[in-house]
C-alpha cells in the first residue's frame, strides 16, 4: 500500500524516510540498528522523489525505506557482524542483494545488530549489546504480563527477539523500516521473525546470491527476508533472485519474478505435517496451534496427512560438526593484516594472529573455531566430517521422499515456546541455546529447501507465535501462495505500540497488517 | 659394500600463462608496483567469493593431455589451511581429494656419457597434475623486526604437477624439468622461466639399498635454476649416504639450497608435521569437463570445457618436432634435441635453409658449432644475435659457390659478429677473401712465391 501511496504522492520518499528515521531514535532502546545511515538515506530519499516527480520511478521498491542485517557488505558504511575483529570495518562493496535493492530505488536506512557473527538464536550475543523484542513494550504484552513485585518495571521484562538475525526482525516490527535483509543458516531469519511477529522467508539456497555475505556456513547460509506481510515478501524475492557471476553456488536457470494469486486456494494441496517436529519442549500453546492450523488447511479442502522424517533428531549434532567445521575454516582469515582489528602485540607475526583473534572474537566464535578445527583434524576428518556430510544427505533424502511421494507443503512449529524473557535466556549458553532453539529450523537448511515463517496468533503472554511452512526446492510460489492463504486465513494483530502512536501516520493507520505492496 | 640406490622425485609447480588469476579478475604481471594487483577476494575480504578461470582449466587440461594424463572429468576443489602473511584467508585452495588429471607420463632425453652422440630416452611417470592459488610473497627485514608482504601474485593461478620418484640422479631431474619447461612453452599454458619463479621445483631425495624398502626421504626446495637443481640433487644424495654409511639416520624433513655453498641445509622455518585441516571448497561446485561423447546437445559452448576440442588443437610437442625434423632436414636426432633446446633456433636453422643452397646437414654444423658457441661465449640468446639468418645464409650462399674457403668464411663470421652492418659481400671484397678461380693467376702466384724462396727450394728439391 505504501508503495501506491509513493506513486500516488500521497506521501513522499522524502517523507517517508524521515519519519521512519525519527521512529528509530524514538526507539533506540530497542538496540535493533548498529549503524543509521541518516544522510546517504536521506539522500537516496531525494533521489528517489526526483524520479516520483518525473513518474519514472524504477520499480515498487523504489523510495522504500530499508534495513539490512550487518553481516552484509555496504560499500561506505561500517559492516561489523556485531564483533569487534570488525569495528570500525568500511567494505569496498556492496553485497549483491544490497546493491540489487539500491539500483531497485530503495532508501538504505541502516544495519540492523545481530549475534556476533551470526552465531546465535538471541541477539543477545553481538558486541553492541542485545536487541529487545519491540513485543516488550506493546500493550498485549504488557497486559498479560504479571509484575513479580513492586520494584519489578518493564525494564527488566523485556524478551529477546530470537536470533541471529533478532535486529532485522525487531526493526521490520516496529516499523522502522518495510523490509529487511538477515541472514538464515540453521533457522536465523525464521526464529526472529516468529518472536517478532513478521514474515521471515528463507529462499531455496542458490537462489539468491551470497556475494558480499559474511558467511556462517557457507553450504547453508541464505540471505533471508523479513516483512510485514507475505505479498512483500514475494516482492523483495522477486528483486533479489537469480543467477550471480560472482556467486558460483547460485543456479544458472533464469528466475522470472512472480504475483501471488488475491485469492489463494489450498484445496488441491497436500500439507504434511512431521510427526518429528513434536519436539521435547514444545509448549503445548504451540502445538495446539499447530493442530488448529492443520484443522484450517483440512477445513479448506487440503490433504493434510501425518508424515515422517525420521532422520530429524540427528540434525542437530550434524549441524553442530559442519557448522563448526566451516566457522573455523571461514574465520582463518581474520588475522589483523589485511583489515579489521590488529592487536598491539607485535612481538611475531604468530604472537599478534593469536592476540588479535583473541580480542577480536567473543567466546562463542572462539568456541566454535577450536572444536570446528578439532574435527577437521586429519585424524578426526572421517569419524567426524565426513558422517556428518553422511547423515546430512540422510536428512536432505528425508525431504525427497516426503515431496516425492505428493506432499507439496509441509506444516509445523518455528520456535519451542514464544520469546523468552533476556533474564532467563542468558541462564544458559549460547551453544546450549542454540542447540534447543534451532531443532525445528535447521533441517531446512540441511536439505537447502525454502521455509517460511508466518506469524499465526498471540500466545497467552501476548506475545508472537508463528508457524512454518516449507516448501520443495526452488518452489517458492507455491510456497509464498499458500503462506498467503494462511496469513489471510489466522489475521495475525498489528502490534501496538506507543512509540508508532506517537508517530501517526497515514500508512501505519487502517491497515490490518501494513504493507507495500 | 652394497651399492646405494638413489630416488628422485620431483613436484612442479608451474604459473598458468593467463591474463587474469585462477578465482578472481585481477591481473596476472610480473614485478609490478608491490599490492597493485590485488583484489577485493585476492585480500581475503569477508564475504567475497571464488569464481573458477576458464582459461586455467583450458591451461591444465592441455598440459594433462601433453603429459599423456587421463582428465577427470570430474574434478573437486578443497581448502588447506595454515597461517602464514602471505596467505591471506589462511587457507589456499587446491585439488587434494579429485585433481584434474592423473597418470601420465614424459620422455625424456639423456646424453651417455656426455657425449652428444649417444641419447638415451628415460621415462617418468607423472602422478598427477593439480590447480591450485599461488600464495603472495613475503620478505623478511631482519634489521627492522618485519615482514612486508606483496599480494600481487597472490591468486595466481598454479599447475602442480607431480612426478613419481623414478628418477636417479640430479641429471636425470634437470633433464626431466627441462623437457616439461619446453612442453609447457610449447603449449602456452606457462611460460615456465624459472628465474621469474614461473616453474618452481621441490625435490624429493631418498637412498636405499638394492632388495631394501625405500629410505626415508627429505624434501628440498629453494632451488632457482636447472643447473642447481642438479646440483642439489646430487648433494643431497652424497649427504644421505655419507650420513647412513657414519651409522647417522635420515630425518623426513625439509631442507633449503643454498647456492653459494653447494649444500642444502634444514630450514629453519617450517614445522614438523603440518595438520592442514583439508575440508572441501564449499563455494565451488565440482570442475564438470565434457568431451564430445558426453556433451549435452543445448549446452551454452561458452560455458564448457570440451577435452576433445582442446585434444584437437594441440600443437606439435617437442618429441614430435624433433623427429619431424630429423625426417624433414636429415639431420642427427642429437641435432634436432640442440636446436630445439635453445629458444628460437630452430626458427633461425630453418630461415637459413630456406634461403641458401647449401645442403641443412652442413648448415646444422654452423649453427651448432659455430654460431651457437658464439653465442654462448657472449651469454648472447638467439633473438640477439648480431648475424640474423639472411646474412649466414648469404655467407653459406658464397661458401656453397666456391666463392670462398672455408676458413676465408670463418674469418668473415668474425666480422659479421661485429654487427656494423656490412654484408658478407662487402666484407670478402673489403678483405681481399675471394677464392681464386683464374688458372694462369695461380701459377703465377706460386711462381713468385717459389721464386722468393729459391734456397728453401732448392732444399726440397735436393731432399
Amino acid at each position: 500500500q505504501v508503495s501506491a501511496a509513493l506513486k500516488e504522492g500521497r506521501v513522499t520518499p522524502g517523507e517517508l524516510c524521515q519519519r521512519c528515521l525519527a521512529l528509530i531514535k524514538s526507539t533506540r532502546f530497542l538496540n535493533a540498528y548498529i549503524t543509521v545511515a541518516e544522510e546517504t538515506a536521506l539522500k537516496q530519499a531525494e533521489e528517489s522523489e526526483k524520479r516520483y516527480k518525473r513518474g519514472q520511478p524504477l520499480g515498487v521498491l523504489d523510495g522504500i525505506p530499508v534495513a539490512v542485517k550487518d553481516n552484509f557488505n555496504t560499500a561506505g558504511i561500517e559492516t561489523t557482524c556485531a564483533s569487534n575483529m570488525l569495528k570500525g570495518y568500511i567494505s569496498p562493496y556492496n553485497a549483491t542483494v544490497v546493491q540489487k535493492l539500491l539500483d531497485q530505488g530503495a532508501v538504505l536506512l541502516g544495519k540492523t545488530n545481530l549475534d556476533e557473527f551470526a552465531m546465535g538464536s538471541g541477539s543477545t550475543d553481538g558486541v553492541f549489546g542485545p536487541v529487545r523484542n519491540p513485543w516488550s513494550y506493546s500493550r498485549q504484552y504488557k497486559e498479560k504480563s504479571v509484575p513479580k513485585s513492586h520494584s519489578e518495571d518493564e525494564e527488566s521484562n523485556w524478551v529477546i527477539t530470537g536470533g541471529s538475525s533478532g535486529g532485522s526482525a525487531a526493526a521490520v516490527s516496529s516499523f522502522t523500516c518495510f523490509a529487511a535483509l538477515g541472514s538464515d543458516t540453521g533457522g536465523s531469519t525464521r526464529n526472529p521473525a516468529a518472536h517478532c511477529g513478521v514474515v521471515g522467508l528463507k529462499p531455496t539456497y542458490g537462489l539468491i546470491s551470497r556475494h558480499g555475505l559474511i558467511p556462517l556456513v557457507n553450504s547453508m547460509d541464505v540471505p533471508g527476508i523479513l516483512t510485514r506481510c507475505v505479498d512483500d515478501a514475494a516482492i523483495v524475492l522477486g528483486s533479489l533472485a537469480g543467477h550471480d557471476p560472482k556467486d558460483s553456488t547460485t543456479i544458472q536457470d533464469n528466475f522470472k519474478p512472480f504475483e501471488l494469486p488475491d485469492l489463494p486456494d489450498v484445496s488441491k494441496l497436500s500439507i504434511g505435517i512431521p510427526k518429528e517436529y513434536q519436539a521435547p519442549g514444545l509448549s503445548s500453546e504451540i502445538l495446539a496451534l499447530w493442530s488448529k492450523a492443520a484443522d484450517l488447511f483440512k477445513n479448506a479442502g487440503a490433504k493434510v496427512i501425518e508424515v515422517s522424517l525420521p532422520h530429524t533428531r540427528y540434525s542437530i549434532v550434524c549441524y553442530h560438526v559442519l557448522c563448526t567445521a566451516e566457522v573455523a575454516s571461514n574465520m582463518a582469515r581474520f588475522d589483523g593484516l589485511e583489515y579489521g582489528h590488529r592487536s598491539e602485540v607485535n612481538k611475531s607475526t604468530e604472537s599478534m594472529y593469536a592476540a588479535t583473534r583473541r580480542e577480536g572474537f567473543n567466546d562463542v566464535v572462539r568456541g566454535r573455531i577450536l572444536s570446528g578445527n578439532y574435527f577437521l583434524l586429519k585424524q578426526n576428518y572421517e569419524n567426524y566430517f565426513v558422517k556428518a556430510q553422511k547423515v546430512r544427505r540422510l536428512i536432505a533424502n528425508d525431504f525427497l521422499k516426503v515431496f516425492g511421494s505428493g506432499v507439496d507443503i509441509l506444516l509445523t512449529p518455528t520456535t519451542l515456546s514464544d520469546a523468552a524473557p533476556y533474564m532467563e535466556f542468558i541462564k544458559e549458553d549460547n551453544r546450549t541455546r542454540s542447540a534447543q532453539d534451532d531443532i525445528l529450523t535447521q533441517a531446512a537448511n540441511m536439505a537447502g529447501l525454502p521455509a517460511i515463517n508466518v506469524p499465526t496468533a498471540l500466545s497467552e503472554r501476548g506475545l508472537p507465535i508463528g508457524l512454518q511452512l516449507i516448501g520443495r526446492s526452488f518452489q517458492e510460489k507455491q510456497l509464498l501462495t499458500v503462506a498467503k492463504w494462511f496469513e489471510k486465513q489466522v489475521k495475525f494483530p498489528v502490534i501496538q505500540l506507543e512509540e508508532v502512536k506517537r508517530h501517526n501516520h497515514d500508512v501505519f493507520q487502517h491497515q490490518k497488517s501494513a504493507s507495500f505492496s | 659394500l652394497a651399492p646405494w640406490i638413489p630416488v628422485v622425485g620431483l613436484e612442479i609447480h608451474a604459473q598458468i600463462s593467463s591474463n587474469s588469476k585462477l578465482f578472481s579478475g585481477s591481473q596476472v604481471q610480473f614485478a609490478a608496483p608491490p599490492n597493485s594487483l590485488v583484489s577485493f577476494f585476492d585480500a581475503s575480504l569477508p564475504g567475497t567469493l571464488p569464481v573458477l578461470n576458464r582459461r586455467c582449466v583450458e591451461a591444465a587440461v592441455m598440459t594433462g593431455l601433453a603429459l599423456n594424463c587421463s582428465i577427470n572429468k570430474k574434478s573437486l576443489f578443497d581448502r588447506k589451511h595454515y597461517f602464514y602473511a602471505d596467505l591471506p584467508a589462511g587457507y589456499q585452495i587446491t585439488q587434494q581429494r579429485v585433481p584434474i588429471a592423473v597418470n601420465g607420463s614424459l620422455s625424456y632425453s639423456l646424453c651417455v656419457d656426455n657425449k652428444m652422440s649417444q641419447m638415451v630416452t628415460k621415462t617418468v611417470r607423472i602422478k598427477q597434475i593439480q590447480l591450485e592459488q599461488d600464495s603472495g610473497k613475503s620478505l623478511h627485514d631482519d634489521t627492522r623486526s618485519q615482514t612486508l608482504v606483496d599480494l600481487n601474485r597472490a591468486g595466481v593461478g598454479l599447475m602442480e604437477v607431480v612426478m613419481e620418484p623414478d628418477m636417479c640422479c640430479g641429471e636425470e631431474a634437470a633433464a626431466a624439468v627441462r623437457e616439461l619447461q619446453l612442453i609447457l612453452q610449447t603449449l602456452g599454458s606457462s611460460q615456465a622461466v624459472m628465474a621469474e619463479g614461473q616453474l618452481r621445483v621441490d625435490a624429493n631425495v631418498s637412498v636405499h639399498h638394492s632388495g631394501e624398502p625405500y629410505g626415508v626421504r627429505t624434501e628440498v626446495k629453494n632451488i632457482n635454476s636447472l643447473r642447481f637443481l642438479a646440483k642439489a640433487v646430487d648433494y643431497e644424495i652424497q649427504r644421505q649416504i655419507e650420513e647412513l654409511e657414519n651409522g647417522g639416520t635420515i630425518l623426513n624433513e625439509t631442507r633449503a639450497f643454498d647456492s653459494k655453498l653447494g649444500c642444502t641445509v634444514p630450514m629453519r622455518d617450517k614445522e614438523g608435521k603440518q595438520n592442514y585441516r583439508f575440508m572441501p571448497e564449499p563455494n565451488l561446485p565440482p570442475l564438470i569437463l565434457y568431451d564430445a561423447k558426453s556433451l549435452p546437445a543445448n549446452m551454452d559452448h561458452q560455458q564448457v570445457v570440451n577435452i576433445d576440442w582442446i585434444h584437437e588443437r594441440l600443437p606439435d610437442l617437442p618429441s614430435v618436432k624433433r623427429v619431424k625434423l630429423v625426417e624433414r632436414y636429415g639431420i642427427l636426432p642429437e641435432h634436432s634435441f640442440a636446436l630445439l633446446n635453445e629458444d628460437g633456433l630452430t626458427e633461425f636453422f630453418e630461415n637459413v635453409v630456406k634461403q641458401t643452397q647449401m645442403k641443412p646437414k652442413k648448415v646444422i654444423g654452423w649453427i651448432l658449432n659455430v654460431l651457437l658457441s658464439y653465442l654462448k661465449q657472449h651469454s648472447l640468446t638467439v633473438k640477439e644475435s648480431p648475424v640474423s639468418s639472411v646474412l649466414l645464409a648469404d655467407l653459406l650462399n658464397l661458401l656453397e659457390k666456391k666463392e670462398i674457403s672455408s676458413t676465408a668464411a670463418k674469418q668473415v663470421l668474425a666480422e659479421l659478429w661485429k654487427g656494423e652492418g656490412k654484408t658478407p659481400l662487402e666484407i670478402v671484397k673489403e678483405k681481399k677473401l675471394e677464392l681464386i678461380q683464374d688458372q694462369k693467376e695461380l701459377e703465377q702466384i706460386c711462381q713468385a712465391v717459389i721464386d722468393g724462396q729459391e734456397n728453401e727450394v732448392i732444399m726440397m728439391v735436393l731432399g
